[in-house]
């Protein structure tokens, strides 16, 4: 079976998404932050580090809700929230 | 105050939902809140449930619930990139477990938990716990507060509630498993052909190695009625460490040759990811305080090694309750009275398999490396050396086999993990 894009993937799952990011790393520790490692461990691709502005963008709108992120972060500097009561990811198949 | 019922329970998963139609069959009053939309809406798991203990809460789900296949055939395969060993038992009169969708399950679980008189309250997120002195006494929502004699958090792995309440500490990345999933259809008879079953008989897999050889992880299959539920889960730990991205190792186990053609023509349905408690017996947190009680997944109640959850959320759910039960007949919420729901736990077989089991996680994750690659890949070598024909005497090649288990590396560790593996097995038989 062919490989699907992860833009593919997401594309699968129902979003209602919130106007705010329930997801707020603080964006200056995320500097100091070596491995960056919500950039690789979010099976959503949430995360990306934008070098040449030297940011993380947050694409809280694809996020599954898993938790990983909250978790894994080295600095402990995001403050992980679930979407509020009706937004978010629904998984009627799964 | 207003709004006051018997007991809250936080999170519509197979705990909630237990504890919460045990206590409503008792004759006490039990406000249900959930997130999602529906039960289920954000519920994921690999994809069986256990027939005994669903059967405990809902006798009837046989024969009610929307299932997708009984499962008769367990295979077990052990992969490297070009090798397989596969290991399947077969039982087609075992009615031990069932593939589900939790989509339509859970909802059926919330069904028959509005029909025993459980207020369902959907859409609605708990932020906060409300506290009176020392004592939990209701659940802050975004639109209103909810007041009640007992909460029961039932709000899964993250549980960002235990935390508040001080019954849980943070979770270390080294006692989850981040496990994401597809769905992906293919239909019903294309499944009865290329699995081998009939329409309603079901299986599932379990795949050690490649793609994550040396890593602390899985994969699953599981056939549901038109598609199969596929998967992978890896310890968080291995996959910060090693920078990898879970989706792709995902798109590695389906491209393995010996999956290609069990998915051909398929269709992505859902793609879902969740984190599994493995932290096992030691990482239990504290189980009640005053007004407080924590199940199922926010208890850290999952046994990795047999892939039970639900099991023991919908148990321990079932436990709690009963213990509210009790504590409500004499009106007492204390930490002293709701600790009850730990002796029960402690007498069932949640506490007692968490505790044999004890050694097992901790001692597969140390060797990780050695069992889930290293003697994974000599079991299928030797398999290769019992198949190849190639006129050299077959005695010369087994006594090269055996010695290269002391020459490949030091004899040393050799040693060393076949102690820890005796020790992790004795742990299990005798408790040592």
């Amino acid at each position: 079976m062919e490989n699907k894009k992860i833009d593919d993937k997401l594309y699968c799952v129902k979003f209602c998404p919130d106007e705010n990011s329930h997801l707020k790393p603080d964006k200056n520790a995320c500097k100091r932050c070596k491995t960056k490692v919500c950039t690789f461990i979010c099976p959503a691709n949430v995360y990306e580090w934008v070098a040449t502005k030297d940011e993380l963008v947050v694409k809280y709108e694809n996020c599954l809700e898993c938790g990983a992120c909250r978790i894994a972060c080295e600095e402990k500097i995001l403050n992980w929230k679930y979407p509020k009561g009706n937004k978010g990811a629904t998984f009627k198949n799964s | 105050m207003t709004n006051k019922t018997d007991v809250i329970v936080v999170g519509a998963g197979p705990a909630g939902i237990s504890a919460a139609i045990t206590l409503a069959k008792a004759g006490k009053s039990v406000i249900l809140i959930e997130r999602g939309a529906f039960a289920g809406a954000k519920n994921v798991f690999g994809g069986a449930i256990y027939t005994q203990p669903t059967k405990e809460i809902f006798p009837d789900f046989e024969y009610e619930a929307p299932l997708e296949r009984k499962i008769i055939t367990h295979k077990y395969f052990l992969r490297n990139d070009s090798q397989e060993l596969g290991v399947e038992y077969f039982n087609d009169i075992h009615d031990n477990a069932y593939t589900v969708i939790r989509g339509k399950f859970d909802r059926y679980m919330q069904k028959k938990a509005e029909e025993a008189g459980v207020v369902f309250v959907n859409e609605t997120l708990v932020e906060d716990l409300i506290y009176d002195g020392k004592f939990v006494v209701g659940v802050k929502t975004e639109l209103e507060n909810y007041y009640s004699s007992i909460v029961i958090l039932a709000d899964g792995v993250n549980s960002l509630l235990a935390k508040q309440a001080g019954l849980r500490k943070e979770i270390r990345k080294q006692d989850v498993v981040l496990s994401v999933k597809e769905v992906i259809k293919i239909g019903e008879d294309k499944i009865n052909e290329r699995f081998n079953l009939t329409s309603g008989e079901g299986s599932a897999y379990e795949i050690f190695g490649e793609p994550m050889n040396g890593f602390f992880g899985a994969g699953f299959l599981y056939t549901n009625k038109d598609s199969v539920s596929i998967g992978v889960g890896v310890s968080l730990e291995d996959l910060a460490e090693l920078k990898i991205r879970p989706y792709e190792l995902l798109d590695k186990l389906k491209n393995h040759p010996r999956f290609v053609n069990l998915l051909k023509d398929g269709e992505l349905i859902e793609y879902s990811a969740h984190l599994i408690p493995e932290g096992g017996y030691k990482r239990i947190p504290k189980l009640a305080s005053n007004g407080v009680m924590i199940v199922g997944d926010a208890a850290m109640l999952v046994n990795n090694i047999h892939f039970e959850g639900t099991n023991m959320a919908l148990i321990s759910g079932k436990l709690a309750a009963e213990t509210a039960v009790e504590a409500l007949n004499k009106h007492d919420f204390s930490e002293k009275t709701l600790s009850l729901y730990k002796k029960k736990l402690q007498n069932s077989f949640i506490i007692k398999d968490l505790r044999t089991y004890r050694g097992v996680t901790p001692t597969i994750i140390k060797h990780r490396r050695e069992f889930l690659d290293y003697y994974l890949s000599k079991v299928l070598e030797f398999f290769n050396i019992f198949t190849t024909v190639d006129s050299k005497p077959r005695r010369q090649k087994y006594q090269a086999y055996i010695k290269s288990f002391f020459t490949d590396r030091c004899p040393c560790k050799f040693f060393h993990e076949m102690f820890s593996l005796i020790k992790m097995v004795l742990g299990v038989l005798c408790g040592k």
